[in-house]
């Protein structure tokens, strides 16, 4: 029960201290926070956006039907391949009159190629997969051309990495800043206590009793920061719902991950701090 | 029971504060430490309770060796020494029976025992009806009594006091200094650092001077060496 005591002793004395090192981790987890959900939402949004990649194979005009069908099944046999459909001429204008309803009357009598529409098993889905399906399927002589959306699924991964990227250094750069601010304040609390903390070694209070304490204070600190970025980044995310775009937020797993390494900062903070002080007197 | 093997103490600033020491204190003995100040007093003192290491040489205290020990061993070491300093180091914001509770406290006593404690030795060093006075209403020489019943509550078998009446009046010197005898009668030892002239004089207690971080006199050795003039 001491070092609980003791801990919620120190937060009373110095509130305004207190509040700042909480409001501190709180900032750097916030910031983490935003742009891991950016990270979320890209990467579900490709998810959604993957699940519709199709590669389309054009036939050649006069190509055997037979010979297309064998094609279709062979390609459906490759291992990245979930689906190989064969579309014929009448399907293809069919289609394309549903799909561009207004602009129907255009493709009466028109003449449309066949083709072979792919697509891929989940996880296969990545740019680099889809282009080597496609260009295998190229290598049948009687396909004309292939198709496929490469260039956004690309942009989409790049900037899916970006964002992954740039939120872990920005989060990284904040959680050091925090634990600095942290370790500053656990300080101030030490020294504080350094006439104590001297008497408690000299009748012989083991370092571990002494740190003990100022754990509890700075694990208290950053869960309370913690919560609060939980809190600050619900808050964007359901303004961004309401005036910008629907959004997903992070799950229960992961919102228990980044506030525990808002406890883990306060911890490491103190533990640094108090670990100096413990060393040096 | 402590055990100066060739100890010296060398810091890194200000240079050499012991210089190859070698003396045994036994138990229950009462020991007088002398000496112009930087003779390397308090440096000795610090190495008994192993608040400082040896540069070289082994210090051993109670089984504890100042080359193996850890941080736990040193702990541990002085939960069975009591440590007194001229400027009591009392903590202002406790009362006088908090502050001896404290040392008990923090090294995890049972609640049960701590009250008996408490009050067995402030009624030694007879503070018992000033329990729940606070330092600053106490004269020097009471704060003093209570530094020494903290440093007695935990019954260690030796009390280590580095100028203890410094800041003292005449007849609160005199006060302590018979405090000090009667700890020593119940079989605790005793090492003070003294400047007191009065009390070296009279010759009754070991008395060891220093100067330069060598002991220059021991009244415990032979008395083919003169005793240096006080």
């Amino acid at each position: 029960m001491r070092p609980f005591r003791d801990a919620f002793e120190t937060f009373n004395r110095a509130p305004l201290l207190s509040a700042l090192s909480v409001t501190t981790i709180a900032f750097s987890l916030f910031a983490l926070g935003l742009f891991g959900l950016v990270a979320l939402n890209i990467r579900e949004a490709l998810e959604r956006l993957e699940e519709r990649v199709e590669i389309r194979a054009f036939v050649a005009e006069g190509t055997p039907p037979e010979d297309i069908a064998q094609a279709a099944s062979d390609i459906a046999s490759f291992p990245e391949v979930l689906r190989a459909d064969l579309v014929t001429q009448e399907e293809a204008v069919k289609r394309a009159q549903s799909e561009l309803g207004e602009f129907r009357d255009l493709f009466e009598g028109a003449v449309l190629p066949a083709s072979i529409d792919l697509r891929l098993k989940p996880g296969q889905r990545d740019p680099a997969t889809v282009k080597r399906v496609a260009d295998r399927v190229k290598t049948y002589s009687f396909i004309d051309d292939v198709r496929y959306g490469e260039e956004w699924i690309e942009k989409l991964h790049r900037l899916r990495n970006i964002a992954g990227i740039s939120g872990l250094a920005l989060g990284l750069v904040f959680a050091a800043v925090s634990m600095i601010i942290i370790g500053a304040t656990i300080r101030m609390a030490v020294l504080a206590r350094a006439k104590e903390i001297s008497i408690m070694r000299l009748v012989g209070a083991t370092d571990g009793y002494i740190r003990r304490p100022f754990l509890v204070e700075g694990f208290a600190k950053g869960v309370m920061g913690g919560l609060l970025a939980l809190a600050l980044t619900w808050i964007a995310q359901a303004l961004i719902n309401k005036y910008v775009i629907q959004t997903i937020f992070f799950d229960a797993r992961v919102a228990m991950l980044g506030l525990l390494f808002g406890a883990l900062i306060g911890l490491l903070g103190s533990a640094v701090s108090v670990g100096r002080h413990l060393r040096r007197v | 029971m402590i055990r100066f093997t060739r100890v010296t103490k060398t810091y890194p600033r200000t240079g050499t504060a012991v210089q190859d020491v070698s003396l045994t204190v036994n138990k229950g003995e009462f020991v007088l430490l002398t000496g112009a100040s930087g003779a390397g007093k308090t440096s000795l003192l610090k190495m008994v309770y192993l608040e400082e290491r040896p540069t070289s040489g082994e210090v051993r205290v109670a089984g504890t060796s100042s080359v193996t020990a850890t941080a736990r061993d040193v702990a541990k070491l002085r939960r069975k020494l009591g440590i007194v300093f001229q400027d009591f180091r009392l903590l202002e914001n406790r009362t006088v029976e908090q502050n001896v509770s404290f040392a008990l406290e923090v090294i995890g006593a049972p609640t049960g025992v701590i009250g008996g404690k408490v009050n067995r030795v402030l009624t030694q060093v007879g503070l018992a009806s000033k329990g729940r006075a606070f330092p600053r209403e106490l004269s020097g020489g009471e704060q003093q009594r209570v530094a020494i019943a903290r440093a007695l509550v935990n019954d260690p078998f030796a009390l280590i006091a580095d100028e203890p009446t410094g800041n003292l009046d005449d007849r609160a010197t005199r006060g302590i200094f018979q405090l000090l005898r009667e700890i020593n009668a119940s079989g605790t030892a005793i090492i003070m650092a003294t400047h007191n002239l009065e009390l070296i004089r009279r010759q009754e207690y070991r008395t060891i001077e220093m100067a330069r971080g060598q002991i220059v006199y021991d009244s415990a050795e032979t008395t083919s060496v003169p005793r240096p003039t006080p």
